[in-house]
């Protein structure tokens, strides 16, 4: 029975917990016990809320038992990156400078889960401010992958990923600034979508670079995904780059996986060099499986992309050096040196020393330069203008197809320790995901295998223009359909007890 | 271009964390090379091109003036390191002793 509960799909709970054939806290206490049984090995959480689960979880059964109509996603348990912002439960954005502070608020993300009945089991690990691909900048420790705990489960989001292919939650909850969403679900075997920016709101979320971040969901199936996207995005009054417009149709797309005559562009620059063999022949098998089903495929030349990384390793740097400042010791969070002699000045400088990791202090430092006076021009400028013309690919590249298609990326999940201390071979994890994050399009990973070098998944990336979200679900559903299935089924033996 | 370790001092004295002797031996070679990687951007900068600053086009967003409740006292103040009289309690900002 409870195997059976934790292999489920989203849906099927939602269904199955509407029905009464499973109560919201039977569904709760199977997740709370697996992550009890898992997560030593694992680490995908930094925080489980086991008392405000059940809670939640009984406040959704007493509804539904007086007859409340309620949303197809109530009563199923979600993971949520700790970067959003929940009233009265630690969030720590996995930095010491955040170590035990609980927020006065909630994120609106995390307001609409709980108000659509989701129940929120805890806060999963991240790179420190979701700077870094592979979870191992966390204050905390690393998250290892399900399918190889010796490897890393992607970052930022390496948490959630890891909990969904473990097994520890059906649904989670991301964020993706250069790929923090996407890389992740690849390298897990799972699904993630950036939606449109502006799509989801940004409010409550801990921001590392603001014209860049983007919520959105992860999960184990397109279907779900799509489910909770409809959950979580819409306009918000409280973010000012909330888009006000209706939500795209994300769940209609997510069950229809139609895509006969649908235009679909190969990126001729995102492939080749530094792309391992599997990867490459798995996304060769996919492309060929979407000719198959109907779509028409072209080869598309974006010849700025070549760029991106360039351009994002200036912008958000910047971005994160004044939104990091913030942490300044004096309203919340740490504070170091306070001996009553010190000036403000010197404990800020304290706190910030001992409160922000490595990868935190490289990328502040980075930024500051890039925006200082007399290399402003060349540096911060020259990215914003790099920017325009990825924006101005993606252009010229949707007038010919409906959606972009490339590896999510180059290589399957690296070993842990293996890109730790080179900055630069770590960055380009994120080489294929990055462009869409600086046009603000949508994009999604899904699952199109594993490679036959190490066993590992490879993902497929699909971009499709600004608003256009349908679009990236419609293929991910035709994908899902031609490889048979959720790939994380093929790890359920590995981590549920029959 | 090379970074010196006094470069990346006076960068962090300006973002305000004070870094180790060994930090700074650290940071100066990698914060060199990322750079060197990301200078490639001047290339194709041409000065013809506009700056794009953010996805959407969007200029100034307003809301109505309207009174709502808001984050109340107690809990703006619940997570300061250190509170006196209802107020935040910060380390000395002047240059004199106390």
């Amino acid at each position: 029975m409870t195997s059976d509960i934790l292999t489920a799909t989203a849906a099927d709970l939602g269904r199955r917990i509407a029905a009464r054939e499973l109560t919201a806290v039977q569904v709760a206490e199977a997740f709370l016990a697996q992550i009890e049984r898992v997560d030593d090995d694992v680490h995908a959480f930094l925080h489980v809320d086991a008392a405000g689960a059940r809670a939640q979880a009984a406040a959704v059964d007493a509804k539904l038992d007086a007859g409340e109509q309620l949303g197809p996603l109530a009563g199923v348990p979600i993971a949520v990156k700790d970067l959003f912002c929940q009233a009265g439960v630690p969030t720590t954005a996995a930095s010491k400078i955040l170590e035990g502070w609980r927020p006065p608020y909630s994120a609106t993300v995390v307001q609409r889960l709980l108000d659509a009945g989701l129940v929120v089991l805890g806060k999963t690990n991240l790179d420190e401010f979701a700077m870094g691909s592979s979870t191992e900048t966390s204050a905390f420790g690393p998250t290892r992958n399900p399918w190889d705990l010796d490897r890393i489960p992607g970052g930022s989001g390496g948490g959630s990923a890891a909990a969904l292919a473990s097994f520890e939650a059906p649904l989670a909850i991301g964020t993706d600034t250069g790929g923090s969403i996407r890389q992740p679900g690849a390298v897990t075997g799972t699904v993630g979508v950036k939606p449109t920016y502006g799509g989801v709101s940004r409010y409550g979320v801990i921001a590392m670079a603001s014209s860049l971040d983007q919520p959105g969901p992860c999960a184990r199936t397109v279907l779900d995904a799509a489910l909770l996207h409809e959950v979580i995005a819409g306009h918000d009054p409280m973010d000012s780059t909330s888009i006000d417009a209706p939500v795209p149709p994300v769940v209609e797309a997510a069950r229809s996986g139609d895509i006969a005559g649908l235009r679909v562009g190969v990126v001729k620059e995102l492939g080749g060099e530094g792309y391992e063999p599997g990867v490459e022949l798995r996304f060769r098998e996919a492309v060929a499986a979407l000719e198959a089903a109907g779509a028409e495929v072209v080869e598309v030349s974006c010849p700025h992309f070549t760029y991106a990384l360039g351009a994002y390793y200036l912008i958000m740097p910047s971005e994160v050096s004044s939104n990091l400042a913030r942490y300044d010791a004096m309203r919340y969070g740490l504070r170091v040196g306070d001996d009553g002699t010190r000036s403000t000045e010197e404990v800020m400088n304290l706190t910030r020393a001992a409160g922000l990791g490595a990868e935190a202090k490289r990328r502040i430092i980075i930024g500051t330069y890039a925006l200082s006076s007399g290399y402003y021009d060349a540096y911060y400028g020259s990215a914003q203008k790099v920017r325009t013309l990825i924006s101005r690919d993606f252009d010229a590249a949707f007038e010919q197809v409906d959606v972009l298609v490339s590896p999510s990326t180059p290589t399957t999940a690296f070993l842990v320790g293996e890109k730790l201390s080179d900055p630069l071979a770590m960055y380009k994890s994120d080489l294929c995901t990055i462009p869409s994050n600086m046009a603000g399009n949508t994009a999604g990973s899904f699952p199109i295998g594993v490679a036959p070098e190490d066993g590992m998944p490879v993902g497929l990336q699909v971009m499709a223009p600004p608003q256009a979200d349908d679009r990236v679900y419609r293929v991910g559903a035709a994908l899902e359909k031609a490889f048979g299935g959720a790939l994380t089924d093929r790890i359920a033996t590995r981590w549920v007890e029959a | 271009m090379a970074l010196s370790t006094a470069d990346v001092a006076r960068l962090a004295a300006l973002a305000r964390i004070e870094l180790t002797e060994e930090e700074l031996v650290r940071f100066a070679p990698e914060l060199d090379t990322i750079l060197e990687a990301v200078a490639s951007v001047s290339e194709v900068a041409d000065s013809d091109v506009p700056p794009m600053s953010h996805a959407l086009p969007l200029t100034n967003v307003f809301r109505e003036d309207v009174v709502r409740p808001g984050l109340l006292h107690e809990a703006a103040l619940a997570a300061a390191p250190a509170v006196e009289e209802g107020r935040f309690r910060v380390p000395r900002i002047l240059g004199e002793e106390a």
